[in-house]
């Protein structure tokens, strides 16, 4: 015990805290966010849960050879969407690293996709992508090729849902990356100038490895995002041609709302809830 | 940095190459806002006869589409406005006790947070249905903003708490020594203290909200209740839509999130990065 301590000591012991008023203080503070948790998120999710216990919705949705195409698009969607995003973010985050005029002023344009709420983009691409009046097929026509009708077909149909989540989500991710390149120690760098590292062994030996941890939870995180997207296959497709191009939030919107069968649409999600638990479960202890 | 020779050509490459990439759609977007009727079916790279009969039309209400922009824009902003507000009420309140109060069980708060934040919102939205229809909710502005405030509201605590964590506690020592109840520490220490990140955060709820599609489909019906998004959504059912006027829309429906991303750009990306950042 050294002096300070003692002279602190009468200040504690003035006004004591046992733990369990500070345990009803906290929670005090902490009722209107434990409300919504307990009433908006627990209890829905157990309700659901209680809904899908029912083993014959599975046996009729694993029937449905839409729902099974569904599983495929998703896991096609989720899989190529993320992992491109992530990739590309990774590269071009090094050019924007490069501290430069053109590259402050571009980071300032990227971040357009991102501030353009989802709905506008995506009737801009689906627009753009129309067969008979869509400029893409235009500018191909302009140039002797044959235009394609990128929508109604289920390969170029998910491909167009790919692309925009690229283009909407590249640039947040790209930033990101920026941030975790700055934090960095430049000592690292500068040791490796002296020893005459390559750029690219600079990005083998010393970026990625301080970076590999960031990306792994960047992509998991996106992942996860991802696997609840509702918005770009509805508004892009509509699940169009035939239903072919669905993800698990459309296929249950259409069994719920359009067909009126509730049971289908907790199925679903039931089918895609273990692994969407343990991706979080993973995720909250890594970010820990 | 100096580059030279063909890393030079490279890095001039692919600026030029994203400028297109991220711009086109959206000078895309803006130019179909400038076409008339006819020109939207010639397709061109370029608007050669513009005109704002579509943005006098959005503002006269006086296509079948648009009837209702006035009512549809005033329920996306109220909507929008509530849940910021109960964003602010919820996360301040909760930060407050996360950053500031040693408590049993502060673990477990943080948890659930965590997990809300992660959760994709849509996986949810069966039970919600039947939530809001078993309280006859359903069509009414407080089905919508409750969800909104369910997934708003956890990264609200986060960044409020990461920001409330840096507040020497000595502040709130003295305060209390001075016979200062916490009640009066949040309001006259904490409050002050957390408002810079507090823009942030009122932005980030404002757009959540704004921007939400899914929910506001499943819970609000008719013309003059729906918001702007589902009435944007509507227009895809039929088949002869008018698309100038859906891209008029879509360029009005987006200036608002462009100019808060803007202003508050510095705010939203460190405070998203520091969450991200930091974590690993």
């Amino acid at each position: 015990m050294n002096e300070t301590a003692v002279a602190a000591a009468p200040v504690a012991t003035a006004r004591p805290e046992p733990w369990l008023g500070r345990a009803l203080l906290g929670l005090t503070f902490c009722g209107p966010l434990v409300a919504v948790f307990l009433a908006l998120v627990l209890y829905p999710i157990f309700y659901m849960i209680y809904m899908g216990l029912d083993w014959d919705i599975y046996d009729a949705i694993f029937d449905d050879p839409i729902f099974i195409q569904t599983l495929w698009n998703t896991v096609i969607f989720v899989g190529v969407a993320v992992n491109v995003k992530m990739f590309l973010a990774l590269t071009l985050s090094a050019l924007f690293s490069v501290e430069s005029r053109i590259s402050r002023i571009l980071s300032g344009l990227l971040l357009l996709p991102w501030a353009i709420p989802s709905l506008p983009g995506i009737l801009a691409f689906r627009w753009m992508l129309n067969g008979q009046w869509g400029i893409v097929n235009k500018i191909l026509n302009d140039l002797g090729l044959e235009g394609y009708p990128w929508l109604v077909r289920r390969p170029t149909a998910i491909a167009a849902a790919v692309v925009y989540h690229i283009w909407k989500y590249l640039p947040f991710w790209t930033l990101i990356f920026v941030a975790g390149r700055r934090s960095i120690p430049k000592e690292l760098y500068e040791a490796g100038e002296i020893d005459g590292t390559a750029p690219l062994q600079k990005f083998r030996y010393i970026t990625f490895p301080m970076l590999r941890n960031l990306y792994m939870i960047c992509s998991l995180l996106s992942m996860v995002f991802t696997l609840g997207d509702f918005v770009i296959i509805k508004i892009m497709t509509g699940g169009a041609p035939g239903d072919s191009s669905h993800v698990l939030a459309t296929l249950a919107y259409r069994y719920a709302f359009q067909m009126g069968n509730i049971d289908w649409a907790v199925g679903t999600f039931m089918t895609a809830l273990p692994i969407t638990l343990l991706f979080i479960f993973i995720l909250m202890r890594w970010v820990k | 940095m100096g580059l030279r020779g063909w890393r030079r050509i490279g890095f001039y490459g692919v600026c030029a190459a994203l400028l297109v990439w991220t711009i086109f759609p959206v000078y895309y977007m803006v130019m179909l806002s400038l076409v008339s009727w006819e020109d939207l079916f010639k397709p061109r790279l370029y608007v050669v006869n513009p005109t704002f009969e579509n943005y006098l039309q959005t503002f006269a209400q006086s296509n079948y589409f648009v009837s209702q922009f006035w009512a549809q824009l005033y329920n996306s902003v109220a909507i929008a406005l509530m849940t910021t507000a109960a964003v602010l009420v919820i996360g301040t309140l909760g930060s407050y006790a996360l950053a500031r109060i040693r408590f049993r069980g502060s673990r477990a708060i943080q948890n659930m947070t965590l997990f809300t934040y992660i959760i994709p919102s849509s996986f949810l939205c069966i039970p919600f249905f039947k939530l809001m229809a078993d309280y006859d909710l359903i069509g009414t502005k407080l089905s919508v903003i409750l969800v909104m405030i369910t997934f708003a509201s956890p990264y609200a605590v986060w960044i409020l708490w990461d920001y409330g964590k840096t507040i020497p506690p000595d502040i709130d020592e003295a305060a209390a020594i001075d016979g200062a109840g916490p009640l009066a520490v949040f309001f006259r220490i904490y409050l002050p203290l957390i408002l810079p990140p507090m823009v942030a955060i009122a932005t980030y709820a404002f757009l959540y909200s704004w921007n939400e599609y899914l929910y506001a489909v499943l819970f609000l019906s008719g013309e003059k209740h729906i918001t702007i998004p589902v009435a944007m959504g509507n227009f895809l059912a039929t088949d002869d839509a008018p698309w100038n006027i859906l891209m008029t829309v879509s360029v009005l429906y987006s200036i608002p999130p462009v100019i808060f991303y803007y202003c508050f750009r510095r705010h939203l990306v460190s405070g998203l990065v520091s969450g991200a950042v930091t974590g690993v």
